[in-house]
């Protein structure tokens, strides 16, 4: 795997795009099927973190027979050290507003919702007075197309795209069982289309600069730039747009402080590296991918004090439904403390390994099967730190 | 219909589109077990115990919810699978109240089968049971000790699906989730109408009847005390199950054996109090039909509807309190006999009634609520001193010693012990409309009612909602009024149906002279008390075997019941008398609605 070199860019926040119609009509001025087309061309992956093709994702949206579908624009922003929503949609709410508005056209809704995390309450008014403005402009494009704000009242695993429809429903956010997929039946049993925040800007941007443009920056794998949530032991903590399949060790070399130990790479539910494995790391989709969170841990830091803390957010983030998840989460972190405290011994730890791998693959959502992720590598890598 | 084909361990199986791999499993004879799976409610998925392996698919899937889709290739029993099973099941029980050889349900627990089956060591995991949790005992009916608790969620899948109560909800996340009620409120003060049917789906202990069974071996020891008890029409045959015998089995006479081989008094009928019911209901029908239709009297309600169901009528009480003048003022066939008992019966047995302890043995937990509503002490004494599940007596038996398979059969005491196959019927749903258009029709007429055999079918079955009308032709002078009015009746089981119908009344859209509402699914049959486990299939088999007992009895209306016709010429002189209005008869009051 080859890495790229790490290069900062400036899509997202440009702000040339910032006018919403002239993008959505310039879009509109393609067939569904032309956008879907180019959108799939670009190679533009789910920005949430997963990264599912998103050109696939609103064919089969498209493919749907249904007078109603929605589109939704995912804000519940709540993953551990991501931060980039909630600047992105103070900062240039009109290109996620046209590219909910490019992606209705596409698939043929004709409403769209943006959940957005309950703590960003403070965003409400002023993302409502320009949803209203855009609305209004839509109409007069002859889009037939409006957008409404659904709050959400802080529940993590509400990000999760069944949890959050169930959410807007009005029910208690626990995710359902796929199949359906909601493009066949998601927010009140209609296709959905759900999106994340950033996912929805470069869709505005590949009609405003073209697929080229974008397609040009990242890897096969990993194809344009991404907005990182860069946080921890780094003196430039903040909002970074870089190009994607960037090495891990360039990035500690331009983020770090000098003494970083650890980084982990897509919050909580994502992967620990190790200094002795920044070098060998991609960060894409190739290698390690992101959802935007890179936390930056140095040597003052307990390996074990940080996986603790994860645990107990996923232990009381879980919705509870399902068992692997629920007392799994419980399990764990039970089990490392007894371990760090002498009262069981350090194979213990092989055993709580195994549990992550069962977690991992009976979980019923995502939230679950990721508690993974961070536990097996963070005690593989910091064992000595684990242990009495 | 599209044929899917799927693979399940190298098998080949074509199932239906829309079934699940669990439904393909179950066609080839593969137990894939399960917990939070119940066959009455809506899929949840959510246990995660019926996991299977899909090729081409890293996680594995809920065989439970995922539809079965062309060309897959399943594994129910590959060391992945296995071993993720076991993992689950060895983390239900970390968190579980391991003091099985304590618990009301053990042998007849799920998780307990399980946990045997997996060969579950108690090593692997350490417990995360959470301390200090309290069991809420406040009702007089359910009890819910949260320490016993799996998360499954069928108890709230069923207070919501099956019963439209929602009494019990889910409450908080992740580690602290649990089932809870309403601001977390004592069972007693919320909208909880008792029927049980979440304790007859809970896997484990977390939900079970309060038991009273210890007061009332302490009354049978008790020399000074004269002990009666009485069985409800839907005992005799569900109660085989609990003791050896197959679903659908009538166990009547062995039944009886039994209870006085416990050391009981009198084993007495509630058949014969339900005969009576329909004596005071019918009769409350016919007079409210001439007061609405002749003395244009608004204040009197039509339709009419049936107060047999305990969990009904405070169902009604929460959620409908306005419309409570519907209800039929008559007693459950359980309260009338209390009363009764402690009258009627002590005079003519010649025993003081603070001396008598009257059991009833229930298909149902709401009569246990019911038996200690305020109110129910006409006789001058609590009427009913302890209402007893179907599966309590069947634990009486156990402790007993008794070989129930050997017992051999024998008859109800007298008096009170009399019965008819109207009465019988009571325990299924639409039996309580049959039985008493069988009395009422013939009251009006002087002729049994139009249908082969007084079968009435159109008010039989498992459809929610069943609708009938029946002619009246020939009406006998007095009854004049009635001649060629269609009556239309309706019944209703499940308290989901009883919404419905009760929102039509509310209305003022309902088009029925008289309804019959059961709170459970099939009616008493079905009831929370009964043996568990309980389905369609054995809802089924257990209402068959009511209309066989039907078919055995020598008298099949109430009215023509000898000891019926006795306790009116000695007692209670006629139907809605004074005596029978003041034994018999009760009031309702408004309860709130959360």
């Amino acid at each position: 795997m080859i890495s790229k070199k790490l290069k900062r860019v400036d899509i997202i926040f440009e702000c040339n795009g910032c006018e919403p119609t002239e993008v959505v009509k310039k879009a509109m001025k393609k067939s569904p099927d032309e956008i879907i087309a180019a959108v799939i061309e670009s190679g533009l992956r789910g920005r949430g973190g997963a990264g599912f093709p998103t050109g696939m994702k609103w064919k089969f949206a498209k493919e749907e027979k249904s007078d109603i579908k929605y589109v939704i624009c995912n804000a519940d922003e709540g993953e551990p050290g991501t931060f980039k929503d909630r600047e992105i949609l103070d900062v240039v709410p009109n290109k996620v507003l046209s590219g909910m508005a490019i992606c209705a056209y596409a698939i043929g809704a004709k409403e769209g919702f943006i959940y957005l995390r309950g703590e960003y309450n403070f965003l409400l008014k002023k993302l409502q007075t320009i949803i209203d403005a855009f609305n209004n402009s839509m109409s007069k494009i002859g889009l037939d197309f409006a957008i409404e704000i659904r709050s959400g009242s802080g529940a993590y695993v509400c990000g999760e795209e069944t949890a959050l429809f169930e959410s807007m429903e009005g029910r208690r956010g626990e995710p359902r069982n796929k199949p359906p997929f909601p493009t066949q039946a998601g927010y009140n049993g209609k296709p959905t289309i759900i999106n994340n925040v950033e996912t929805l800007v470069y869709a505005t941007m590949i009609f405003r600069l073209g697929v080229k443009e974008f397609k040009d920056l990242g890897t096969t794998d990993s194809r344009g730039s991404k907005v990182f949530s860069i946080s921890g032991d780094t003196p430039k903590a903040g909002i970074h747009e870089l190009e994607l399949g960037l090495n891990l060790a360039e990035f500690v070399e331009e983020f770090g402080d000098g003494d970083t130990k650890a980084v982990q790479v897509g919050g909580a539910s994502g992967h620990c590296v190790p200094r002795k494995l920044f070098k060998d790391t991609i960060i894409g989709f190739e290698g390690i991918p992101t959802g935007g969170s890179m936390m930056i841990f140095n040597s003052t830091r307990s390996m074990f004090n940080i996986l603790n803390d994860y645990l107990e957010f996923f232990a009381e983030e879980s919705c509870g439904q399902c068992t692997p998840c629920r007392v799994g989460t419980q399990q764990l972190i039970k089990g490392i403390r007894a371990v760090k405290q002498g009262d069981m011994p350090s194979e213990y730890l092989d055993q709580l390994m195994k549990l992550t791998e069962t977690m991992q693959i009976a979980s019923k959502c995502g939230l679950g099967q990721s508690v993974a992720n961070s536990f097996s590598s963070i005690v593989t890598n910091f064992r000595e730190e684990m242990i009495y | 219909m599209t044929k899917i084909k799927i693979s399940i361990d190298g098998k080949q199986v074509q199932v239906e589109k829309g079934q699940t791999i669990l439904d393909a499993a179950k066609k080839i004879n593969v137990r894939i077990p399960t917990l939070c799976y119940h066959e009455d409610l809506c899929v949840a998925g959510n246990c995660r115990v019926c996991v299977v392996e899909v090729e081409g698919s890293r996680a594995l899937q809920a065989s439970c919810a995922i539809p079965a889709q062309n060309g897959m290739s399943i594994r129910t029993n590959s060391p992945t699978v296995r071993n993720a099973r076991k993992d689950i099941i060895a983390m239900l029980v970390s968190e579980h109240n391991t003091q099985c050889t304590t618990c009301y349900r053990s042998t007849n627990c799920e998780l307990q089968t399980l946990s045997a089956e997996y060969n579950i060591d108690n090593n692997r995991y350490l417990s995360i049971l959470k301390p200090n949790t309290t069991k809420d005992t406040s009702s007089w009916s359910i009890e819910k000790d949260d320490s016993k608790c799996v998360r499954c969620q069928r108890c709230v899948r069923t207070c919501a699906e099956l019963q439209h109560v929602n009494a019990l909800t889910v409450s908080h996340k992740g580690k602290d989730m649990k089932i809870s009620t309403f601001h977390d409120l004592p069972m007693k003060d919320v909208v909880c109408t008792n029927c049980g049917q979440c304790v007859n789906r809970c896997p484990t202990g977390a939900l079970t009847e309060r038991r009273y069974f210890d007061e009332v071996w302490e009354a049978i020891g008790d020399p000074n005390k004269h002990v009666v008890m009485n069985t409800a029409p839907s005992v005799r045959v569900a109660l085989g199950e609990m003791l050896g015998y197959p679903v659908g089995t009538r166990v009547t006479g062995k039944m009886v054996t039994a209870m006085r081989r416990l050391g009981v008094d009198s084993v007495l009928d509630t058949d014969f109090s339900a005969d009576l019911t329909i004596m005071e209901e019918g009769t409350e029908l016919l007079s409210r039909l001439k007061k609405v239709l002749v003395e244009k009297d608004d204040t009197v309600k039509l339709p009419m509807i049936t107060s047999c169901s305990p969990g009904w009528v405070k169902f009604c009480e929460h959620l409908f309190p306005d419309h409570l003048g519907h209800l039929s003022s008559c007693k459950s066939p359980q309260q009338m006999f209390g009363a009764l008992t402690k009258t009627y019966y002590a005079d003519k047995k010649g025993i003081d009634p603070k001396d008598i302890v009257s059991v009833a043995i229930m298909p149902c937990a709401a009569k246990k609520f019911e038996a200690n509503r305020r109110e129910m002490n006409d006789s001058g004494f609590q009427d009913i001193d302890a209402g007893l599940t179907t599966r309590e007596l069947g634990h009486m038996i156990k402790q007993a010693g008794l070989n129930f398979l050997e017992l051999e059969d024998s008859a109800y005491d007298s008096i009170m012990g009399e019965s008819t196959g109207a009465g019988v019927i009571f325990g299924a749903t639409g039996g309580v409309m049959e039985a008493a258009l069988r009395t009422a029709y013939e009251l009006v007429t002087g002729k049994e009612v139009p249908f082969e055999n007084m079968n009435i079918k159109p008010v039989r079955g498992m459809e929610g909602i069943r609708e009938a009308t029946i002619k009246i032709e020939g009406a006998l002078p007095q009854w004049s009024f009635l001649e060629g009015v269609d009556l239309r009746v309706a019944v209703a089981h499940g308290l989901i149906n009883a919404r419905i119908i009760m929102e039509q009344i509310a209305a003022g859209e309902s088009p029925y002279h008289f309804i019959e509402i059961m709170a459970c699914p099939g009616g008493c049959i079905g009831g929370g008390g009964q043996p568990i486990p309980t389905n369609e299939t054995i809802r089924k088999q257990r209402v068959a075997a009511i209309y066989e007992e039907d078919m055995s009895m020598p008298v099949r209306k109430s009215h023509a019941n000898p000891e019926i016709v006795k306790v009116y010429e000695e007692f209670l002189k006629e139907p809605l008398s004074h005596v029978s209005h003041n034994l018999l008869h009760t009031t309702y009051r408004k309860r709130q609605h959360y």
